[in-house]
């Protein structure tokens, strides 16, 4: 009996713990579907401000989502081959290498930003340009792509790998391709998923680095909470949602382990 | 079997090895392997040996100075994908990106060989290591056994000029160890490769060389055929190393070696031998009535079935070891007549 009193017990904590999470997404939600928030549902649902969000502010959706990939493109073509040569090459410069890279993290995303706009804010071109922002995504995303693919490089033994293969006449791209490259999938995946969520909720140095023709998703959501009403803004986080969802879920059942099975001593006989 | 490439003969000229730390890891060596040889590196851990099997191989260069030759040909500078070698590692370096037919056709792909050519070759290879059954599973989903079969599949399926066989056996249980190294052997007699294997079991080498090459701290301690290196040892650490060796140490005089277990009459004994080493087959239990000089007491005795190992005090550092083979049964402290056959005795 006791353990049924403990069992609800933690029932009970969990669901209120889930609710507390819960609740104002959905109450975000709904307040981006009511009529009007403060007269509350009876209101009436509607899809006014979702069109309107819309129409309003499509182009920083799709800049957003460009800009995500254009820095997954750009983390991929860098981080793999930095993570490669740092997991083949242990000494003491490769490993200031990599604390080195991790420091766009532990710096204030708006000294970076700053720090970008002094150095090459005169650059009006690229100023301008939606590249400008996309360097900073890259500098603060690069550690995460770099991090996770050598974790996994450094858990298989891929000297050994490597020698096997070469021993078998690959020689190095190759060996890069068949090997490298397949065994460091799951790093790879990880890598991206982090890089492409970080880089599309990137806020406090996208928000320095934009201008008004290059808006990011985050950066028009700060707008819309701040310049109109509280329906646009909630409507804004249901699109955002809508966007985002089925990609970051794509890329996830990418990344799923494949299970391990029992094995035996066997052969034909 | 369909082994087109005939045997590779190599040989490594003046060949050292100094890491990039300033470890000399192999002193220079000089030594000729034959095609078609099986030829076995033996030695204890940091020996050089696996140094040496990685210069041949192509994974390392000698340091300047030094020169590997495959039939003559210079290949010092060559990398090991250029080389043409089979390779077997200890950690097996199965690609867990692929299924098991997948390793075995690596080499072939590699070598842009048609998907028909490399099917029916992976096929021979899975029948001859008897996997048939394995060939579409993953690498994780295999036992260690299975994983060193394709491991050897892969290797051999290039039609390799030599094949090198780095540990092969070490990460294996003892049962599978046996089972696998009478199989490699039946390999390497069946393919008539030249083959390098380095290994730090010595029954395994003994088992699997034309010829052995005991090294120790970087330096060859002998070459020679199994017997030979069982029973004629050129150092002490090759007597001791490979095999067990029993010492009593002592005086010689007018052919008589006395020591604390008695004395023992030796036609053709060194007058300076103040050490001799034997092996335990080369001693036995004296019958009763048997004259003999030496005794000792049974400090332990081990019933195994076809013999009895025993362990017979005589007042040295180290207790003799005995395999007798007498009917008969053995009691702690019990006192022994020791009998040596004199053939079989060594000073070194």
């Amino acid at each position: 009996m006791k353990h049924r009193g403990l069992f609800y017990l933690q029932l009970g904590f969990t669901l209120l713990v889930s609710a507390f999470l819960i609740v104002p997404v959905v109450l975000s939600i709904m307040a981006g579907l009511t009529v009007n928030y403060f007269i509350g549902i009876e209101s009436g649902l509607t899809l006014k401000w979702v069109f309107e969000v819309w129409n309003g502010y499509r182009d920083t959706i799709f800049l957003s989502i460009g800009l995500s990939l254009a820095c997954l493109v750009v983390t991929l073509v860098l981080g793999v081959p930095t993570a490669y040569v740092l997991a083949k090459r242990q000494n003491a410069l490769t490993r200031a290498i990599e604390e080195l890279l991790v420091m766009p993290v532990a710096v204030p995303g708006l000294a970076t930003a700053l720090a970008l706009i002094v150095t090459y804010g005169s650059l009006s071109g690229f100023r301008t340009s939606w590249g400008f922002i996309l360097v900073g995504h890259v500098l603060f995303t690069l550690p995460f792509m770099v991090r996770s693919v050598l974790a996994v490089l450094s858990a298989i033994d891929l000297k050994t790998l490597e020698e096997g293969a070469a021993s078998l006449g690959a020689g190095f791209w190759p060996r890069f391709r068949d090997i490298v490259l397949p065994n460091c999938r799951a790093g790879i995946l990880a890598g991206s998923l982090m890089v492409v969520t970080l880089s599309m909720g990137e806020f406090n140095m996208t928000w320095l680095l934009h201008t008004p023709f290059t808006k990011t998703l985050p950066v028009g959501l700060a707008d819309a909470y701040a310049s109109l009403r509280l329906e646009v803004g909630s409507a804004y986080t249901l699109v955002f949602f809508l966007m985002i969802m089925p990609l970051l879920l794509a890329l996830q059942a990418f990344a799923k382990p494949r299970p391990a099975k029992f094995v035996a001593e066997e052969t034909d006989q | 079997m369909t082994e087109a490439s005939k045997p590779l003969a190599i040989a490594l000229e003046n060949c050292a090895k100094t890491f990039a730390d300033g470890t000399k890891a192999l002193e220079p060596l000089d030594f000729a392997i034959e095609a078609g040889e099986t030829v076995v590196f033996l030695g204890p851990s940091g020996c050089g040996k696996t140094t040496t099997l990685r210069i041949i191989a192509g994974l390392e260069e000698p340091d300047a100075g030094g020169r590997v030759l495959f039939d003559g040909e210079d290949v010092t500078h060559l990398p090991i994908e250029q080389r043409n070698v089979g390779m077997v590692f200890q950690s097996y370096a199965l690609f867990p990106n692929m299924t098991v037919a997948g390793n075995i056709g690596y080499g072939l792909r590699i070598r842009k060989t048609p998907d028909a050519a490399v099917k029916a070759r992976v096929a021979e290879m899975l029948g001859m290591m008897q996997i048939t059954k394995l060939a579409d599973r993953r690498i994780d989903q295999l036992s260690g056994g299975q994983r060193q079969r394709v491991a050897l599949a892969r290797a051999i399926a290039v039609r390799p000029r030599a094949l090198l066989l780095d540990e092969p056996l070490t990460a294996l249980d003892a049962k599978l160890r046996d089972t696998l190294r009478l199989d490699i052997d039946k390999l390497l007699r069946s393919l008539g490769i030249t083959a390098i294997y380095v290994t730090h079991d010595q029954a395994e080498a003994m088992a699997l060389g034309d010829r052995i090459v005991v090294m120790e701290h970087g330096r060859v301690a002998q070459i020679g055929k199994p017997r030979e290196i069982y029973q004629r040892p050129a150092t002490r650490f090759v007597a001791e190393f490979i095999g067990t060796m029993n010492r009593l140490t002592g005086t010689t005089k007018d052919g008589v070696f006395a020591c604390s277990a008695g004395s023992l009459p030796w036609a053709g004994a060194p007058a300076t031998a103040t050490e001799i080493l034997f092996r335990p087959e080369d001693i036995r239990v004296a019958e009763s009535g048997e004259v003999t000089g030496l005794q000792g007491t049974v400090a332990a005795a081990f019933f195994l079935g076809d013999r009895t190992r025993l362990f017979v005090e005589v007042g040295e550092a180290r207790p003799l070891v005995i395999e007798s083979t007498a009917r008969r049964d053995f009691s702690h402290g019990e006192a022994v007549r020791l009998a040596i056959d004199p053939r079989g005795l060594l000073v070194l």
